[in-house]
């Protein structure tokens, strides 16, 4: 039976679950002489039944289902003639979509060996038997956990608490999940970084000035081992999100500043959420105008007065993606100025300073810290940025810190490694792995430095 | 007048001027900050709204059986395999009497759409006594052709179409035989090789199941943390850390969920590549802080009293929670909720890694099919060479932006219509 059908097969279940344990209570309850005689309300009878039902078959199948495929696919490697067995990881993951496609039907089964097709053959049956003890499994499990919850039903069963304290359990388990997240990151980055690092040693990759991630298909080929030195990536990101903080820090401060002190009602009340919506554009939107409009632009402008501007120029991608970070700078900002306190300018004010005077003696370097935080957050935002550069910043790893010149940063070459053909286990598709723990750490970095100045500042006027 | 005084009054003017010139740094900025987002609207708008229309060329079309090569209409195998763009062909050459040098010819039948084909196939099958008879139909005209109609003085002169295509077109605009129409394929096709066949529909289907899946996962589990964060959490070191694991997924850079798609659920759970399930698996990862964090704010506003009085009564603190504060936090929520979806449905960069940049003509029938979405329907069609996509990927990004502006002005109005103030 379909994952689908079987799902909704078993909503039905929970649901008479539910209605039968209600039934049953109700039963129960009468010659008592009526529910203020059970323990708890009918509700919570049924409930239990329910949670009874539903828990145990849902756990069994996501289990199931998480894990019978690599298990499937085991089986029938390990069942392969010895002499077919693969040596490496990539014979391994060849073997297996042959496999796989003479199972679908995709290849006949004619065309290859017949050790493989028998592979195919059982791998297809291998996965019908799994579906169907599936099926049984969930059914019975739902059955006998709903029995039971049903036949436990008594007037003094404890009923409301045992539900509450599965609810609660349910809902820390969802509070987990944010751990849990973190966790996966960090071993999908790591593992695959490992044995990054196992191929090219980490000190080539962190200081070397060479990136060509092209491993040629053959051994004899010219530069065959392709370079991972990661410097010019570093560079190149760094060039973009330089010119990026420097077109947002400026404007988004200035912004929150008029905005928070100067600004009557009205025109705050229109002006913020305007400078917001430049926060809710999708990314892919603004990388198709810079890459578009802002680019042919600039390069217009550069050739104009005699500079020769690469067409895809890290000026073109630094200056979107800083107007893209505008209000973050400025929303953050405009939040720190508000909170310091009004005592501190009327005490500034009365000294006889003007409200410029004051912002900048006063506010400013009063809110300082949690302006800093907001900034490091928004550098956090332009180093991890994706699509702007993907679409409008160039491929090709140049060193230089020419902002006229094409740059590639860490988030482009991710996204250049990883989409297309590929093989899992190259240096190549590893590589992308290990720039990926190289920006999950930074961001990391600057984040909680972020967030512990932001929340330090918060407490310091609370 | 003392001295000080003096000072003072010689210093104000330049004062002053500093004042203006501080209060005019603010105006500037916001106005760069304004001017930026009006030109960047202008730009797309400008640039995509001649996608919502496409042009026809009128031909009468002879079905005719030799070169059809159909003896029985009635019979779907002959149907499909007829040679449409052949009668197309004569159709052209018996317009332009001129033409008969066999490179002339070929860029003849260049003017019209591969769709004319398709759309003759159609027509005959639903009026199988048209074999053999001429009618006079409107066809859909090649990409170049509409660009070239659409563009001014210059853009036709900079058209890429030889002199003659170029001739060929304006006697037939000349004579009335071009027409401007709505361009209903886009928002009812698949993707497609041909700027004039493709559209984005495929893509907004992909789109509605990733959120679909997104939303029936990330809104009960992110509200079930933000309750026991709020409400049960003891304050320890344990809850700490969940606290802090959620600022900090909540700037994580979005791709950085994509290489996690891509290592756990592909890798090592075997869920299929390019399929809304993982898309949406991804995007509730990514999600998920911004909605517990708006959940938790949501909880925060509802006051003590009311859980005060609840437990007064003798309701026990899950009766509490469910019965009293989720209730009323739920606009708040729901607000939340939507505006994490919003930000899910823009975004691009995690799918990429997970596969789902395939390249989708079918409709996907069910968030297990192979799809895209739409911002990365967008991201494939801006790499495309051909000139009309810029006009269609315009055209998506303001469709994109229509459904976002529509899902944050909801969240406006549900927080104005339901907030309430205690």
């Amino acid at each position: 039976m379909q994952t689908g059908n079987l799902l909704l097969l078993l909503i039905v279940m929970v649901a008479l679950a539910y209605y039968l344990g209600h039934q049953r209570s109700l039963a129960l309850a009468r010659p008592l002489g009526g529910i203020r005689h059970l323990h708890s309300l009918p509700f919570y009878y049924a409930m239990r039944a329910a949670l009874w039902c539903a828990l145990p078959a849902l756990l069994i199948l996501g289990g199931w289902l998480a894990f019978d495929d690599t298990i499937i696919r085991q089986t029938v490697m390990q069942g392969l003639p010895e002499a077919l067995r693969p040596d490496s990881d990539g014979a391994r993951g060849l073997l297996l979509s042959q496999i796989q496609n003479v199972a679908s039907g995709a290849l006949s089964p004619e065309s290859v060996d017949p050790a493989i097709a028998a592979a195919a053959e059982r791998l297809n049956n291998l996965r019908t038997t799994s579906a169907m003890a599936l099926t049984v499994v969930v059914i019975a499990v739902g059955l006998v956990g709903a029995a039971w919850g049903w036949v436990k039903i008594a007037p003094q069963l404890r009923a409301r608490q045992q539900v509450e304290s599965i609810l609660r359990v349910i809902f820390m388990l969802c509070a987990t999940v944010a751990i849990l997240t973190t966790v996966g990151i960090l071993m999908s980055v790591l593992f695959e970084s490992i044995r990054f690092f196992q191929k090219v040693s980490p000190a080539e990759f962190l200081f070397g000035l060479q990136w060509s991630p092209q491993t040629a298909l053959r051994a004899d080929q010219v530069a065959s081992s392709g370079a991972f030195g990661a410097i010019p990536l570093f560079v190149g990101t760094l060039l973009i999100s330089t010119i990026a903080l420097l077109v947002a820090v400026p404007i988004g401060l200035m912004s929150a500043i008029y905005l928070a002190e100067y600004a009557p009602p009205k025109v705050r009340s229109v002006a913020k959420p305007m400078l917001e919506i430049l926060a809710g554009v999708p990314t892919v939107v603004y990388g198709f105008f810079a890459a578009l409009t802002v680019a042919p632009f600039i390069r217009g402008v550069g050739e104009s007065i005699g500079l020769d501007v690469a067409s895809e120029s890290a000026l073109a991608a630094g200056l979107v993606m800083g107007v893209m970070i505008i209000p973050f700078v400025s929303s953050l900002s405009d939040d720190v100025i508000t909170a310091v306190p009004q005592v501190m300018r009327d005490g500034s004010l009365g000294l006889g300073a003007t409200r410029s005077e004051t912002i900048r003696k006063v506010v400013f370097p009063a809110a300082l810290p949690g302006i800093m935080g907001g900034i490091l957050l928004a550098a956090s935002r332009a180093i991890g940025e994706t699509m702007i550069v993907v679409m409008a910043a160039g491929l090709a790893a140049n060193l230089t810190a020419n902002p006229l010149d094409a740059v590639t940063t860490v988030t482009v070459q991710i996204v250049t490694l990883l989409t297309g053909d590929q093989e899992f286990d190259s240096a190549k598709t590893l590589a992308a792995f290990a720039l990926g723990l190289m920006l999950f750490l930074t961001t990391l970095c600057l984040n909680i430095l972020a967030l512990h100045i932001v929340k330090k500042y918060r407490e310091q006027y609370e | 007048m003392s001295k000080t005084t003096e000072q003072v009054r010689k210093s104000l003017a330049r004062r002053y001027r500093a004042e203006r010139r501080f209060r005019a740094y603010g105006i500037i900025s916001i106005a760069i900050g304004l001017a930026a987002l009006a030109i960047l609207f202008t730009d797309i708008i400008g640039k995509g709204h001649s996608a919502f229309f496409e042009h026809y060329v009128k031909l009468d079309i002879t079905f005719n059986e030799q070169t059809l090569d159909i003896e029985n209409a009635g019979d779907p195998e002959q149907l499909n395999y007829g040679n449409y763009d052949g009668i197309v062909r004569e159709a052209l050459k018996a317009r332009f009497p001129g033409v008969t040098e066999r490179l002339q010819v070929r860029e003849l039948s260049a003017l019209m759409s591969i769709g004319a084909g398709y759309e003759l196939r159609d027509l005959l099958r639903e009026n199988p006594e048209w074999l053999g008879t001429t009618q006079t139909l409107w066809l859909l005209a090649d990409d170049d052709v509409d660009l070239f109609l659409k563009a001014g003085e210059k853009g036709r002169e900079d058209s890429r179409m030889s002199v003659e295509q170029k001739a060929w077109i304006t006697e037939l605009e000349a004579a009335g035989d071009t027409e401007r129409r709505f361009n209903a394929s886009f928002f009812s096709s698949g993707d497609s090789r041909e700027p004039e066949l493709a559209g984005i529909w495929s893509a907004v289907v992909g789109s509605f199941f990733t959120m679909l899946v997104t939303l029936c996962l990330s809104f009960p589990i992110g509200v079930a943390a933000a309750i026991y964060l709020e409400e049960f959490a003891p304050r320890n070191r344990f809850t700490d850390f969940i606290e802090v694991n959620i600022n900090n997924l909540a700037a994580v850079p979005s791709i950085i969920f994509g290489l996690l798609g891509l290592a756990i659920f592909i890798n090592l759970f075997g869920v299929p590549r390019s399929v809304p399930v993982l898309g949406g698996l991804v995007l509730t990862l990514m999600t998920l802080p911004t909605i517990i964090i708006t959940s938790r704010a949501s909880i925060k506003t509802v006051p003590p009293s009311i859980r005060e009085a609840a437990m007064g009564l003798g309701a026990s603190r899950m009766q509490v929670v469910l019965h009293h504060v989720l209730p009323l936090a739920l606009p708040g929520m729901l607000t939340g909720a939507i505006i994490g979806m919003a930000q899910a449905l823009g975004e691009t960069a995690p799918l990429l890694l997970i596969g789902m940049v395939a390249f989708i003509v079918d409709i996907p029938t069910g968030p297990l099919d192979a799809s895209t979405v739409l911002p990365v329907q967008i991201y494939l069609w801006a790499d495309s060479p051909e000139q009309s996509f810029v006009a269609m990927t315009s055209a998506a990004i303001m469709v994109l932006l229509a459904f976002l502006i529509a899902m944050n002005t909801l969240a406006v109005v549900l927080r104005k219509r339901l907030e309430r103030r205690w």
